[in-house]
């Protein structure tokens, strides 16, 4: 079975994945949408340039602008806002975002780790390091892109909490209001914290996935419903805009290529 | 009138063994490399090293200088992972101080602002407080916002320098200068962190005060000669790491360095080609490379 045939146009996982991200922002309106990574950058300015058009979003460096295509030229850029890294805290503090970050272990109740694999006092693996995945979780909306989904990533529990999960958050009380642990986006399905005690759920299942594959690759008993749908294919429009505007040089099929 | 601009070696030769050094830049852009090779070649250690890390941190631990390592990250870029840094941390050789690039901005702050912490909500629910045991909690003395009643914060204390060391486009020989890529990092807040007499900086041109404006724009001018001690003529003192606008980060370089990771041979090989020797004859090997 094919991704996406059913519109006579293949689709491909990477733009499944693209449409899957860009719906994580949906409802958001005029705050900064933060994806970190090349098809959560991708899938943003999907979100922008369709029913979110009043989100706010970076060149990956240090200004605001409002081009609809993920990688821009310096000289092609349109600016909106200078945006230092100092500035990004301003919006991160003040809860104006909606960062989508990586993760190199993600667990059933959301926590995710960025900085070490093994005892951190000694590790195995030395990641990047905290980053500011404390600041992000506490303070902004979150979701995650996975673009690698397997057990080694989709653990029971994480080595190093950096990001924080609803259940943590919890714990805290009134600290945590601001915590929103939305959605994890992979290479194979959506998933999200929709259940009564916040753990991970499967939201939908990209075109080509069966239920059994995404449950064998995650490492921990994910909350499997009745009736689980397939990830949203794009339109017609979206499909153009991902492939003509936004994403020309398809740099989304080389982080996610097609199983087809 | 003072004049501060003095060579590598001097400004080293304001170093001890056993400081804490904050290092500008980020990552592995606008890096005061030169005077981080002249620390690699002198004879101090035990360096407690202040940082968004990048290639300034990982050279250090490579060549044994670095005691404990303060950083929120360590990357190389193009490079995602730091591999000398990580090598460090694997084997136990530094201690480690995590921190959430926010919380490392407080922490310049309020030693900046001679406060002994600064509140935040950042940290709170993470093992970042399991793994920094300098990260403490308290309940604010004052109602939260809305009259909510008072919560549970985080107390980021002051990140206390003895030194800071940064790399800039443009200065005068009296310590003003000026960033002209897109951003400053916090090399600022690294400067007014810092005591009387440990404030250096590197810059690719050092030019009379009169000219120094028309380098830029006014909102450009965001080092002024009372934060820093000491101006290094520095052309190329960034490189390998990115200098906007003057140059780009030097790939195949980095490559090197990254690569020399992977063994005590391959690291000593690119010392004796890149590190041990002067700051002329670096900068005539990069010349020359890309000719």
């Amino acid at each position: 079975m094919t991704g996406g045939d059913t519109t006579g146009v293949h689709v491909t996982r990477a733009e499944v994945c693209v449409v899957a991200v860009a719906e994580c922002f949906r409802g958001d309106g005029e705050i900064l949408a933060n994806p970190i990574g090349t098809i959560p950058m991708i899938g943003g300015r999907l979100a922008r340039a369709t029913f979110e058009p009043d989100l706010c979003m970076t060149d990956g460096e240090a200004a605001l602008i409002a081009n609809d295509r993920a990688v821009v030229d310096p000289g092609d850029r349109v600016y909106e806002y200078w945006n230092p890294y100092r500035s990004m805290f301003d919006w991160v503090w003040s809860g104006r975002r909606h960062v989508m970050m990586g993760a190199t272990q993600v667990d059933r109740h959301g926590n995710q780790n960025l900085a070490a694999i093994g005892d951190y006092a000694r590790p195995k693996v030395q990641l990047l390091g905290y980053r500011g995945a404390p600041g992000n979780t506490i303070n902004d909306t979150t979701s995650y892109w996975v673009p690698n989904h397997g057990p080694k990533v989709l653990v029971p529990a994480v080595d190093t909490v950096t990001g924080i999960c609803w259940d943590r958050a919890a714990a805290l009380g009134d600290g945590s209001r601001f915590v929103e642990i939305r959605r994890v986006v992979t290479n194979l399905a959506v998933l999200d914290f929709e259940t009564p005690d916040r753990t991970m759920r499967l939201r939908s299942v990209h075109p080509g996935v069966s239920i059994d594959d995404v449950v064998a690759a995650t490492g921990f008993d994910l909350v499997v419903p009745p009736e689980v749908p397939s990830s949203r294919l794009p339109t017609a429009t979206e499909l153009e805009l991902i492939r003509e505007v936004i994403d020309p040089d398809a740099t989304r099929e080389r982080e996610v290529p097609d199983p087809d | 009138m003072t004049h501060k601009v003095m060579t590598e070696d001097e400004v080293v030769g304001r170093l001890r063994s056993g400081m804490t050094v904050a290092i500008g830049g980020w990552a592995s852009r606008r890096k005061p490399m030169s005077i981080v090779r002249a620390i690699v070649r002198s004879d101090i250690d035990d360096l407690t090293v202040v940082t968004h890390g990048g290639p300034d941190l990982g050279l250090l631990c490579a060549a044994g200088k670095v005691r404990r390592a303060v950083y929120a990250f360590v990357s190389l870029d193009t490079i995602p992972l730091e591999p000398h840094f990580r090598a460090a941390r694997q084997s136990g050789a530094i201690e480690d101080e995590p921190l959430d690039e926010g919380l490392f901005h407080l922490g310049l702050q309020a030693a900046a602002w001679r406060v002994p912490f600064l509140p935040s909500r950042v940290g709170l629910g993470s093992d970042l407080l399991r793994d920094n045991p300098r990260l403490t909690t308290f309940t604010s003395p004052v109602p939260g916002p809305g009259g909510r009643e008072p919560e549970e914060l985080v107390a980021m204390p002051a990140i206390e320098l003895d030194a800071a060391l940064c790399h800039l486009n443009v200065a005068d020989r009296r310590g003003n200068a000026m960033f002209l890529g897109p951003d400053l990092y916090w090399d600022d807040l690294m400067l007014q962190a810092a005591p009387t007499g440990g404030r250096f900086i590197s810059a690719e041109k050092v030019v009379d005060t009169a000219e120094l404006a028309g380098h830029g724009t006014l909102h450009q001018m965001r080092i002024s000669r009372m934060m820093v001690d000491g101006v290094v003529d520095a052309p190329g003192g960034a490189h390998f790491t990115l200098c906007d606008p003057e140059y780009p980060r030097d790939e195949a370089v980095q490559r090197a360095y990254a690569a020399s990771a992977k063994s005590p041979e391959a690291w000593a090989a690119f010392r004796a080609e890149w590190v041990d020797i002067s700051e002329d004859e670096y900068q005539r090997k990069v010349r020359e490379a890309a000719a």
